[in-house]
Order: C-alpha cells, then sequence, then structure tokens
C-alpha cells in the first residue's frame, strides 16, 4: 500500500512537469529538452535553499520556479531573436544547466535529512508525526498517515498548477499564445508580439518542469544533478498516453489527461518493476513506448488512407 | 494617409537567385481610396504588399501612414493599423482554436492583451452577431475548430477578422484566388460590403482584370519592381478588361524584346 501511495504522489508531482511538456509540445510543436535541466535546476535551487534554511517551504518553490521560468526563457530567446532551432536551443540550455547545478549545489547531489520541507510543513499542520509511523485504514488497506498526506499534498499542487494554466489558456493573453503556436503568420498579423508570447510559453513550462524538480527533490529527500535525465521522454509519454485515455483535445480536458497520463504511466512504470522488470531497462522502455505512441496513431491514418483509395477504386 | 518613398528591396543579393523586387517604388494613397495592384507573376506587387505590412526590412525607403513614420516598425506593431486577408485561405485563421477563440484574439488587434478572460459573455455574444452578418450558417459553430471548415468559410471568417477592429488600412492579397469561382465571387462580394460599410482605405493585389476593373477606384500596374501604370479617376472608370489585357501584352512583347535584341547585337557587333 505504502508503494502505491509513493506511486501516486510522484506521479502527481510529475504531472506538474508533463503540464509544462504539454505547453511546449502542445501549443508550439517542440519537444523543449529545456524542461530536463529546469528539473534539475528546481531540484538544486530548492535543495541548497532548504539546507541553508533561510526561506520558508513556499518561498523555496517560488525561487525553484522562477529559476527554471529564466532557463525557459533563455531557450525561447536563442530560439526567437537568435533563430536557433528550437530543438538545437533547448539542447543547449539544457547542457549548460547541468554545469550550473552542479555549481548551484557545490555537489552532484545534497540530501535533506531531517530539514522542513513542503510535505513536512503539511506533515505539522496535519499533526503528523515524523519520526512515529501512524497509520489509518482506508476500505480495509493500512494506509501510512504520512503517505497519505503527501498524496493529498501533492494532488492539491498538481490541481493547482493545472487550474492556474487553464485559467491562463483562456485569457486574452493565453489565447494570443496558443494562436502563435498554432498559426505564427496570423498571430503576427493580428498584433501579437509572437517572439514574445514564444518566450513567456517556455518560461511558464520550465517554471512547472523546476516547481516539479522542487517537488520531487522535497519528496524524495536528496536532489541529484541526474535528476532530470530522461524526463522529457517521461512528460511526452505521460501527455501522449492521457490523449489516448481523453480523446477530447480541449484544453481542460487535456490538461486533466496529461495529469491522469503521469499517474497512470507511473502505475505502468511500478506494477512493471514489482513483476521483476530490470530498472536499468526503464529509460530505454519508456522511450520504445513513446516512439510506439508516436508511431501507432500515423499508422492508423495510412491504413485508413488506403482503405478510402481502395474504395474509390472499386 | 498612406506613403510609400523610394522604396527598394533585393532579396538573395550576390548569389544567383538574386530577386530585384522593389526598385524605386514611390506611392501614395489618400484616405478612404480602394486600390488595386495588378502585375505579372513576380513582377513584386505581393512584395509592395508585404512591405507595407513589414514581414521584412526594406534595403532603403520610407514609408509613412498618417504622417507617422512605419519603416522600422515590427509587423505585429504594424497591426495594430493594418487588417490583412492572404491568399492562402489557411494561413489567416489558427486551425485548432475554435470559431470564437480565433475572432477573440482579432478582437484585440492594436490593444493590450491581459488576463482578463478571451471569451466573456459579452465579447461571445458581439462575436455571434458579427458572424451572423456573414449569413453562412457558422454564428451557430462558434465552439468548432476552424480547422473544420472549407477555405470560403475562412478566407470570409479572415476577413471578418481583419476588419473586426476597424482597420486604417485594409491589405488583400489575392484573397479569392485560391478559392472556386462561386465561393470567390461571394468573399468579393463581402468585402466590398465591408469595405463600403467602414469607408475602409484598402489595398488590393489580384490577378483578375475584371476584379480590378470592377473594384476600386485606382488601378496600379507593377514590373520588374517598378510602378509602370497609374489610372485614377474618369481614366480607372474608363478602363475596359480588354484595355488592361493589351497593357499585358505589351509587357510580354517587350521580354521577348530583350533577349532577342541583345541576339541582334551580338551579331552585329560582337
Amino acid at each position: 500500500m505504502s508503494l502505491l501511495m509513493a506511486t501516486f504522489t510522484i506521479g502527481l508531482i510529475l504531472s506538474v512537469l508533463a503540464i509544462g511538456v504539454l505547453i511546449s509540445f502542445r501549443i508550439f510543436n517542440f519537444a523543449d529538452i529545456t524542461s530536463e535541466g529546469s528539473l534539475a535546476l528546481g531540484a538544486s535551487v530548492a535543495a541548497v535553499l532548504i539546507t541553508s534554511k533561510s526561506f520558508g517551504p513556499f518561498t523555496v518553490l517560488f525561487i525553484s520556479a522562477a529559476a527554471g521560468a529564466a532557463a525557459g526563457a533563455l531557450t525561447g530567446v536563442l530560439h526567437t531573436k537568435f533563430k536557433i532551432n528550437a530543438l538545437l536551443a533547448g539542447i543547449l540550455v539544457m547542457t549548460a544547466l547541468y554545469s550550473v547545478n552542479l555549481h548551484v549545489m557545490g555537489k552532484s547531489n545534497v540530501a535533506l535529512m531531517n530539514e522542513e520541507t513542503i510535505f513536512t510543513l503539511f506533515n505539522k499542520h496535519l499533526s503528523i508525526s515524523e519520526t512515529v509511523n501512524e497509520t489509518v485504514k482506508i476500505s480495509g488497506f493500512l494506509v501510512n498517515l504520512k503517505d497519505l498526506s503527501s498524496a493529498l499534498l501533492s494532488l492539491v499542487g498538481a490541481f493547482v498548477c493545472g487550474l492556474a494554466l487553464y485559467l491562463f489558456l483562456k485569457t486574452k493573453l493565453g489565447v494570443a499564445m496558443r494562436a502563435t503556436g498554432d498559426n505564427t503568420q496570423m498571430a503576427s498579423a493580428l498584433g501579437v508580439n509572437t517572439d514574445l508570447m514564444v518566450i513567456s510559453g517556455l518560461a511558464i513550462a520550465n517554471a512547472l518542469a523546476a516547481l516539479s524538480g522542487a517537488l520531487l527533490a522535497s519528496y524524495q529527500g536528496f536532489a541529484d544533478v541526474q535528476i532530470g535525465l530522461g524526463m522529457l521522454v517521461w512528460g511526452l509519454a505521460s501527455v501522449i498516453i492521457g490523449e489516448t485515455l481523453v480523446r477530447d483535445k480541449s484544453i481542460g480536458l487535456a490538461i486533466t489527461a496529461a495529469v491522469m497520463g503521469s499517474i497512470f504511466f507511473r502505475l505502468l512504470v511500478a506494477i512493471a518493476l514489482r513483476f521483476g522488470m530490470n530498472p536499468n531497462d526503464m529509460k530505454l522502455i519508456t522511450a520504445v513506448f513513446v516512439l510506439m505512441a508516436l508511431i501507432i496513431p500515423e499508422l492508423g491514418k495510412k491504413n485508413k488512407l488506403t482503405e478510402s483509395r481502395i474504395v474509390k477504386t472499386n | 494617409m498612406l506613403k510609400l518613398i523610394n522604396l527598394y528591396k533585393t532579396f538573395n543579393p550576390g548569389t544567383p537567385d538574386e530577386v530585384r523586387a522593389l526598385s524605386g517604388v514611390s506611392l501614395s494613397i489618400a484616405a478612404g481610396s480602394f486600390t488595386v495592384i495588378l502585375g505579372t507573376n513576380g513582377s513584386g506587387k505581393s512584395t509592395l504588399l508585404n512591405a507595407v505590412a513589414g514581414t521584412f526590412t526594406l534595403d532603403s525607403g520610407v514609408i509613412e501612414l498618417d504622417g507617422r513614420d512605419i519603416t522600422g516598425m515590427p509587423e505585429y506593431k504594424r497591426a495594430a493599423y493594418i487588417g490583412r486577408v492572404f491568399q492562402n485561405p489557411f494561413s489567416g485563421t489558427a486551425p485548432n482554436m475554435t470559431i470564437a477563440e480565433n475572432l477573440s484574439v482579432a478582437s484585440m488587434r492594436g490593444k493590450t492583451r491581459g488576463f482578463s478572460p478571451a471569451l466573456s459573455s459579452a465579447a461571445a455574444a458581439g462575436f455571434y452577431e458579427r458572424v451572423k452578418s456573414l449569413n453562412m450558417g457558422l454564428e451557430d459553430r462558434l465552439d468548432n475548430n476552424i480547422g473544420s471548415l472549407s477555405g470560403g468559410q475562412r478566407q470570409a471568417l479572415t476577413l471578418l477578422m481583419a476588419c473586426l477592429n476597424k482597420p486604417r488600412l485594409l491589405l488583400l492579397d489575392e484573397h479569392t484566388a485560391a478559392l472556386d469561382p462561386k465561393t470567390g465571387a461571394k468573399v468579393l462580394e463581402l468585402t466590398r460590403s465591408v469595405i463600403e460599410k467602414d469607408n475602409l482605405t484598402t489595398f488590393m493585389v489580384t490577378h483578375s482584370m475584371q476584379q480590378a476593373v470592377n473594384l476600386g477606384d485606382r488601378i496600379i500596374m507593377v514590373y520588374k519592381g517598378k510602378l509602370i501604370h497609374d489610372f485614377s479617376g474618369a481614366d480607372k472608370k474608363a478602363l475596359k478588361p480588354r484595355d488592361l489585357y493589351e497593357l499585358f501584352e505589351e509587357i510580354k512583347r517587350r521580354e521577348l524584346i530583350d533577349p532577342g535584341v541583345c541576339d541582334i547585337l551580338k551579331a552585329n557587333y560582337v
């Protein structure tokens, strides 16, 4: 049961990343690999600030997100103002961030033992002890209270991020941002500062990635410079699985779908690991999975085309 | 109100693909006038329109709109004064957004976009009325994605969007050329009524002599990046499509003469 709660919690924490990937992948139509660096940046910044004890857990999350936003904005500037291919701009910033993250932490990982994080703060408010393992019975299952509160907090976090993004994309600014990704020529002709839209869109996407990283570090109790590795593919998998689960493409459902996709994917991974999958194969299987999810709809289209052709010739 | 002073633009300079698209175009357009630009393929007529819209930077020359120098102004800032409809019916709308959302983007042309909801009920009601005025039955499909509509419907919506906030200048770039004749005629009729209703200053590029003769109060012919004819007032009214065809024939003859004359000169003198 503890494993299941942890699966849900991590799935929810990474769904914040998935929502960010949704912006770059579905609004601007490219996979922004800056997210991997931003996630690690968020984790590094959060870990260092938490151990320094100079800011409250909430402030730490905001600063981490702001750092991610700066990274995303940099990718946006490289892409729009210096006309560097979006994918390459992301790779450049991600690579640079690896060194930045090492400098931020001063070493390759930072442990957060007995530090006050957003999760321990939440436990404190709910009067849940950090040391004693209290449990509660939910429909016959024994659930650790700490696990439950962490899952609850992650759910609140994912919900707030998802709702904020949903509301933003329905504003005049948000609609202009979507138009920029959908048809740049049209947006520009209607007076939208398209460069600014791309820059701020990527800033939001990477702020979410960094926030996800900060939450992940707080939850796991450590930050590692490698924490972001493979996370973009993870985000893509979540978005794609979500789209398969929820076939509607409206904004609200797309965001909900990304969150669901993230939880579902984490669940699949947990099950696979439980049944003896070699953890070393995880990234390979994730990548193959995303590849298949990308290819299968295209194959479906081709089949339909050939079918309609056959019908016509008949 | 629109003044073009000595515009020059060469694409791909110094390469074999060098194109002198504008070579010294000067033109002044009065407020409320409807100017039609005619020219053969590659004559520079679309380039002229794009120069006004600001899609590229000029090599030299000055563009003034309402006495304000807009030469260095980026495209999206000029859009505050300029409404545009493109040749490709798919260029002017965002396919994966609903009709209402597209109109919402257009309704903020020239205004500051903030964090207020894009589709308030008041705005939606306004959009409903405007779309209804197209008489295409699209007002009941405001929440459908524009990508599901036909080219003609999308072009009609693009025109509506370009004029949603009255533009100082309307740029039409062969906007009916890609439509079938019936739909094209409908969009053209719509164009005429919109322009008359708001007394818009219009700058239209076309291939069609018939359109040029029927519409507008001034015809400008462009050839090799230069203005070669300019008819307005009574001259414009007296023009028949046949006169324009003859002018085009004359251009063709000129083009034929060039290499021919070269050969003769070579044979005689080299």
